[in-house]
């Protein structure tokens, strides 16, 4: 019997169990997905629990429910992976082998990375929402809250969704107008980006809704140390901004079991092809979503996308045919700006977001790079997507790789 | 890709000045990118700096982020920061003629 073995059952691992269980010759294979949890996060929801539009029950389920049957699943933290051996240790004393293992441990916040973050305020007036319990926590507070200023600061880059950190000031704005405390509301948005956005064009866009919102954009800011003693997030060339409320996306980093089995850079994330998402130093190791260094956003999207190539990827190393090299650094992110309104963005490794029509040319319904009912409803759209289609690993009528048709320079 | 002669030897840059080809680099080419960049002196740090950039760009192939030369190279972020003023990551690497950091996404 060969044996195929996922490690992580998040959005990527869960759908490439799905999309493998059904091909792979139950005789000849047999495959095991590994996760520490029980519970599967809808991700892109926790950014709608800070302001009661979500709960935690809107965003959990559990994650057996979404893994074939015919699928092993282990509920324990990895070890160690002996990429040299063939072979994972968990944590709860078994170890697999594997003939082919797919890598999809995620990322996660790492608060301890910044000096003082989890001192006094951690969670007091400093929340992240990155987390369901950062995110409920928040919520709690904000419901309480009587205004004051309201930091969104990022501490440093790659962070996962980065275009959740801007839909959150939005949906601020937005929220505390509808509390009618708006005028009592100062907004900052703090980065170390030169501008609101990665990619020239988007920013200059979403700068100017920053702008239009009246919330204050502050680049080029590198968080060195955070003193809740004091309120204030201290850069590291010194400069100062003060907060009542800091709402933060901590560094963000690949999992510990990455570091100790050696295979991570320095933020864990593992060296891949960016096309063909196999590892640079294991040819019968394959890495997807969050997990990858792959240049190109970490986010639910990628992972589907990447998921389509690697799922050709990995049938073709079973026949010995070479690997194509077809992903192509896609990434689609709906951004909530509030006011029932959306935009929607869709770029790849070499184009970045560009205006147009999406997903057919001319037509839409969705609107790129604009502001508009139609793109909110498609956000609130793709939670049932996520739990019903995507996560099954089931067609979804976008293509794999990024499209330039429909899209204006 | 535009030339420019720097310390008395053309070099290919590319539009922001960074340097196309790492082989072109050397020493003197460090002090007058330095100075461009406003670092008048290259003290021992600097070096230092400089030195394991290159080093670890010729290893690895990836030119080393903020984190890697604090980890890598032990040279805490605090003191890059006041070592290459307003964005060490891409000064530096601009001075040890290396060509400029990947954006992020």
């Amino acid at each position: 019997m060969k044996k195929l073995v996922i490690l992580g059952a998040g959005t990527a691992g869960t759908i490439m169990a799905n999309k493998l269980a059904p091909v792979l010759d139950k005789s000849e294979w047999e495959i095991t997905i590994v996760d520490q949890h029980e519970t599967h996060y809808y991700q892109p929801g926790f950014l709608f629990i800070p302001f009661g539009i979500y709960t935690r029950e809107d965003v959990i389920r559990p994650k057996r429910d979404y893994i074939p049957r015919h699928v092993n699943v282990e509920i324990s933290p990895i070890e160690m992976i002996e990429a040299q051996n063939n072979r994972v240790k968990l944590s709860n004393g078994k170890v697999l082998n594997y003939d082919i293992l797919i890598i999809a441990t995620g990322s996660d916040i790492h608060p301890e990375e910044t000096e003082g973050l989890l001192d006094g305020g951690w969670r007091q007036n400093i929340f992240d929402f990155y987390s369901i319990d950062g995110a409920t926590s928040l919520a709690n507070f904000l419901k309480y809250w009587e205004g004051g200023k309201l930091v969104m600061n990022v501490v440093e880059m790659p962070i996962k969704c980065p275009v959740a950190p801007l839909e959150f000031v939005f949906l601020a704005d937005w929220w505390f107008t509808e509390q009618g405390i708006r005028d009592k509301v100062e907004i900052e948005y703090v980065t170390p980006l030169p501008g609101a956005f990665t990619k020239p064009i988007a920013s200059k866009y979403l700068g100017g809704f920053l702008e239009k919102k009246n919330i204050k954009l502050t680049p080029e800011f590198n968080t060195g140390k955070v003193d809740s003693g004091r309120n204030k997030l201290i850069s590291y060339d010194g400069r100062e901004v003060d907060y009542d409320l800091l709402v933060i996306v901590p560094t963000i980093m690949g999992s510990d079991a990455i570091a100790r089995s050696g295979l991570g850079d320095d933020l864990n994330f593992v060296p891949v092809d960016p096309y063909t998402l196999q590892s640079k130093q294991y040819e019968n190791i394959f890495v997807i979503g969050d997990a990858t260094d792959a240049p190109t956003s970490k986010a639910g999207s990628v992972a589907h996308f990447e998921s389509e190539i690697l799922f050709e990827n990995i049938l073709r190393y079973i026949d010995g045919r070479p690997l194509l090299p077809e992903f192509d650094g896609h990434a689609n992110c709906f951004i909530e700006s509030g006011f029932g309104k959306g935009l929607l963005i869709d770029f790849n490794y070499t184009v970045e977001p560009l205006p147009g029509k999406f997903p057919l040319p001319g037509i839409g319904p969705y609107s790129l790079l604009e502001e508009t009912r139609m793109n909110h409803w498609g956000k609130m759209m793709f939670r049932w997507m996520y739990w019903n289609l995507l996560l099954k690993g089931a067609e979804l009528p976008i293509e794999a790789q990024m499209n330039l048709a429909g899209k204006r320079r | 890709m535009p030339t420019k002669t720097i310390a008395g030897k053309t070099v290919e840059v590319d539009a922001e000045g960074f340097l196309v080809n790492p082989d072109d680099w050397n020493e003197d080419i460090a002090k007058e990118l330095a100075k461009e960049e406003g670092i008048n002196e290259l003290t021992e740090m600097h070096w230092k700096v400089i030195h394991f950039m290159r080093q670890d760009y010729k290893e690895r192939g990836q030119i080393p982020t903020i984190r890697r030369i604090k980890n890598a190279g032990g040279v805490p972020v605090q003191d890059l920061y006041k070592l290459f003023p307003d964005g060490p990551a891409k000064k530096a690497a601009k001075i040890a003629g290396l060509s400029k950091p990947q954006g992020c996404v």
